[in-house]
């Protein structure tokens, strides 16, 4: 196995560097807010989202929606306020790379915030930050703080006529604050129920008026398409999912750990020489390739670009390309359980499908795990699970019941061998 | 007005209709729980899911996902469909979802019979249960949250339409979710009481036995009720209200629509009304005072002996009640007219007092005093100590003290029409016994000017008729002295028939 060529690092940029960046003066010595300096007094607003567009960046969040075309959806001339959201409710199982970007380069996340920010006409932004993040609040606070005191956010940013401040909020601990209108919801001071769409964000978000939600990585990836341009960016790895893209590979690995590569790396490589192989000479098993909540991979899978289309193409999902690896002692029936139990203990309870079906497959299932289980019970998870897809308001349903269908797909022997013996 | 099919029947809808009022333009209930048109969307129940064959004449590509109907606003050219297999099994499910956690208290539910849940298992099947009794999530039954609100948080199904009617309508905020998932609970919000004026509607627009009134519970199974319409006689608002009866008893009273007057709902006081009216003791007969002793009388001679009593003994004081219908106050007026004096004059009851609020509660306590203003009546300031003859309708002067007893004992003639026995009552040389305002039917004219007419919901005891039929026989016999009884007969065969 070789490793795919590896330009230099971009996003993580923070490892090559021996200086403290979330200390402004050396990120600004770094070449840090020259970009956003630069843009600022010689592009349009259009100029900026033209750009985007043309780097082909689809966002880190986990839809791989375009960042571009999605900032094309903001409503113009209502009179009202426009909010960029920065999502770093980064609370995906498996998943922890926001978390890295957000505690050791906090400036590039600002940088590309106030460039967002430029191009959508935001004059405010906000940081919605996971409640358990407090060091990550702590140091994005100081940071702000630094860059309004070098004029950089405020009034009349880098001397132009241009505003962009930002207000770091710290959101109480709930996956589904991640879910951007609820989010939003929660940023207004209420609970997190996610919104009935239409009206999208874009036309009616935050306090009623337009909004875009970002994701950090994506965000930060805007710094870096402004500052290299968009032609190096869709240089980097697959053409209709390009640039540098940052994964979170964990479970029965040597090495856990983020590791930034290009897009459309594969899998196996992945697994195999950035994260040092299966963990004590073992054999794979599965890989959960975007996140605990897309269906599950199986150890002949695994020769797989790890891209938007590819993985989506192989029936799974990039989402937030957090990879979960299982070696071959995985007790699939236990693994399924617990990823349940996650979901079901996340579910905000509004839609009907989600708030009854979470808790449904988490009790069948913890009656397979512990033996009692009939074979009505994996047609019934298989039913139940069916019946949360694609009927409520958010994904959640989606994403508790996706990884369901796909290990009773994939390791069905496992979960037949949990069954009770019937007894003559 | 954009032109929709749905289930194949083309039909023309108002422009920022959703789909749940298009069907039932084309015939078709979609079934929904959360979704109410008084009330904002919340879109969470997922019942009212149908297919988009179509979103609008430019968009003529099939939606991938099932849409929920409430949600989707109509657009010329749209195509929907909620008859097919898909759309058919998305609801079974979503009902099999609500009904795992619901506990098994139909039997003892004042929901059953008019429960959305129950009628919705029975139309879509799925009698096999696959949750275990012992797997249902547990939570707290029956809760009073206020005076008149019981919750069974177990019952809920969380559409939250009595959160958003506390939210939207009074801004109250009383009820709020708490918890996550299948542990979601509707609760009080902390420190809060359901005591607001209007609480009771939260009962009336629970699709689910989770909200019950803690006047009706366990009083009748809702089957056994009869529904009548009318109007409330509470203020001068005059909500249109459904009353639910059984035999002449009234167990309860709900709003009906009425999108010029009170919308989808009705305040609490008017739901007390019914109680109020038809309670204390009722005047079953009519009577005909001789020698100091009451003695009951046929309607019809009693209706003669009022009028050889009044007519031609001087001028006649007329007393009305500004809670009478618009057919009763005009009978009296004429009645007035034929005995001479100075017409009719208002008495106003001692009423709880209200003050406007900025939604349905009137500081007028009277449902006709609109009407009675129309006719040129004016209030009573006192008795009127010129006249020695009169007649009380409705109202119960001697009840306001010495004043008023002083005059109505020196009377040399009285003639009360009434549904209790009044104080007044009691100076009668006469007393008609008649209905109450549930026992008739009439017209109220209402604090904007608005002629209401109402029905009959329940009959009246004994003898007692209603008032404007009595009244009618009244100007007849009074007519027929001074040569009116032409109109005055087709008067009545107008009234029988009413």
């Amino acid at each position: 196995m070789t490793e795919s060529a590896n330009p230099e690092r971009v996003l993580l940029h923070y490892l090559d560097q021996e200086s403290d960046l979330c200390d402004i003066e050396n990120y600004v010595a770094d070449g840090g807010y020259a970009t956003a300096r630069r843009v600022l007094g010689d592009m349009s607003p259009g100029d900026v989202i033209d750009t985007v567009k043309e780097s082909g960046l689809r966002g880190r969040g986990g839809a791989g929606f375009p960042t571009g075309m999605k900032w094309g959806f903001v409503a113009r001339d209502t009179g009202k306020p426009v909010y960029l959201l920065c999502n770093a409710d980064e609370s995906e199982p498996g998943t922890f790379k926001d978390r890295l970007l957000i505690e050791n380069d906090p400036h590039q996340l600002i940088e590309g915030m106030i460039l967002s920010a430029y191009a959508i006409g935001s004059e405010k932004a906000f940081i919605y930050i996971r409640g358990e993040f407090r060091k990550g609040y702590d140091i994005l606070c100081r940071a702000v703080e630094a860059a309004r005191a070098q004029g950089f956010l405020g009034e009349k940013i880098f001397a132009t006529e241009h505003a962009v401040d930002i207000v770091v909020h710290l959101g109480a601990g709930a996956y589904i604050c991640g879910e951007e209108t609820g989010l939003i919801e929660s940023l207004e001071g209420k609970r997190a129920h996610p919104r009935i769409k239409p009206p999208f964000p874009a036309v009616q978000g935050l306090f009623g008026c337009p909004t875009i939600v970002n994701n950090v990585e994506t965000l930060a990836c805007v710094r870096h398409v402004m500052e290299k341009g968009p032609a190096w960016f869709k240089g980097i790895g697959p053409e209709r999912s390009p640039g540098p893209k940052l994964f979170c590979v964990s479970g029965h690995v040597n090495k856990p750990g983020v590791f930034e590569l290009p897009m459309g790396t594969s899998l196996r490589e992945l697994i195999e020489v950035h994260a040092g192989g299966v963990a004590n000479g073992r054999a794979l098993k599965a890989v959960i390739p975007g996140g605990s909540s897309v269906p599950i991979l199986s150890a002949d899978e695994v020769d797989l670009a790890m891209d938007f289309d590819s993985v989506a193409a192989a029936g799974s999902m990039l989402g937030s390309a957090g990879v979960i690896v299982m070696d071959e002692d995985t007790d699939m029936v236990a693994t399924l359980r617990t990823i349940a139990h996650f979901y079901h203990h996340e579910s905000c309870g509004q839609c009907t499908p989600c708030r009854e079906g979470t808790g449904w497959l988490e009790t069948i299932l913890l009656r397979l795990e512990s033996g009692e289980g009939t074979e009505g019970d994996i047609e019934t998870l298989y039913s139940v699970a069916g019946g949360m897809m694609g009927t409520t308001i958010c994904a959640l349903s989606d994403a508790a019941a996706m990884p369901v269908r796909s290990f009773l797909d994939k390791f069905r022997d496992d979960f037949l061998g949990s069954l009770a013996a019937v007894e003559g | 007005m954009p032109r929709v099919t749905f289930n194949g029947i083309d039909v023309e809808v108002e422009a920022g209709s959703n789909l749940i009022d298009a069907a039932e333009a084309a015939g078709h209930e979609i079934p929904h729980y959360c979704y109410h048109p008084g009330l904002s969307v919340a879109g969470n129940c997922r019942m009212c899911l149908v297919e988009i064959k179509a979103l609008s004449d430019k968009q003529d590509k099939p939606l991938p996902k099932l849409q929920i109907a409430c949600n989707t606003v109509v657009q010329d050219g749209m195509i929907a469909e909620s008859n097919n297999d898909r759309v058919a099994e998305a609801g079974r499910s979503v009902l099999e979802f609500l009904l795992i956690n619901h506990p098994i208290d139909c039997p003892i539910c004042d929901q059953a019979g008019e429960c959305k849940l129950q009628e919705y298992y029975m139309e879509y099947g799925g009698y096999e249960s696959r949750v275990d009794l012992d797997e249902k999530v547990l939570k707290a039954k029956a809760t009073p949250i206020g005076p008149d609100v019981m919750l069974d948080q177990e019952r809920c199904i969380l559409c939250t339409r009595c959160v958003r009617f506390l939210d939207e309508v009074t801004g109250t905020h009383e009820l709020t979710i708490n918890e996550r998932g299948d542990h979601t609970l509707l609760s009080l919000t902390e420190g809060a009481v359901l005591d607001n004026p209007y609480a009771t509607n939260v009962v009336d627009i629970c699709p689910v036995g989770a909200l019950t009134s803690r006047k009706f519970r366990f009083q009748s199974r809702v089957w056994y009720l009869s529904s009548d319409d009318t109007i409330c006689p509470g203020c001068a608002t005059g909500c249109s209200i459904e009353v639910h009866s059984r035999g002449s008893e009234i167990f309860r009273v709900k709003p009906r629509n009425n999108p010029e007057v009170n919308g989808y709902w009705m305040c609490d006081y008017g739901r007390r009304v019914p109680s109020l009216l038809q309670g204390g003791e009722r005047l079953s007969a009519h009577l005909k005072r001789e020698q100091g002793r009451f003695l009951t009388r046929p309607v019809r001679t009693a209706v003669q002996y009022a009028a050889s009593l009044l007519k031609d003994a001087g001028p006649v004081a007329v007393i009305v009640s500004p809670e009478l219908s618009q057919e009763e106050a005009e009978l009296l007026k004429q009645v007035a007219g034929l005995l001479g004096g100075e017409g009719c004059l208002v008495f106003r009851c001692e009423k709880p007092a209200f003050d406007d609020d900025e939604l349905l509660i009137s500081a007028d306590r009277f449902p006709n005093q609109q009407g009675l203003q129309v006719l040129g009546m004016r209030s009573a300031d006192g008795p009127p100590l010129d006249c020695s003859l009169a007649i009380v309708a409705g109202c119960d002067p001697a009840a306001a003290g010495p004043q008023w007893t002083d005059w109505l004992e020196g009377l040399d003639g009285l003639l009360v029409l009434d549904s209790h026995k009044t104080v007044t009552a009691a100076y009668a040389d006469c007393l008609l016994a008649i209905a109450t305002h549930f026992e008739s039917g009439g017209t109220f004219i209402n604090k904007d000017g608005l002629r209401q007419s109402f029905e009959a919901a329940i009959s009246p005891p004994g003898d007692a008729v209603e008032g404007r039929v009595v009244l009618g026989w009244l100007v007849e016999e009074l007519g027929s002295v001074a040569g009116v009884s032409a109109s005055t007969t087709a008067l009545e065969s107008r009234l029988a028939s009413a």
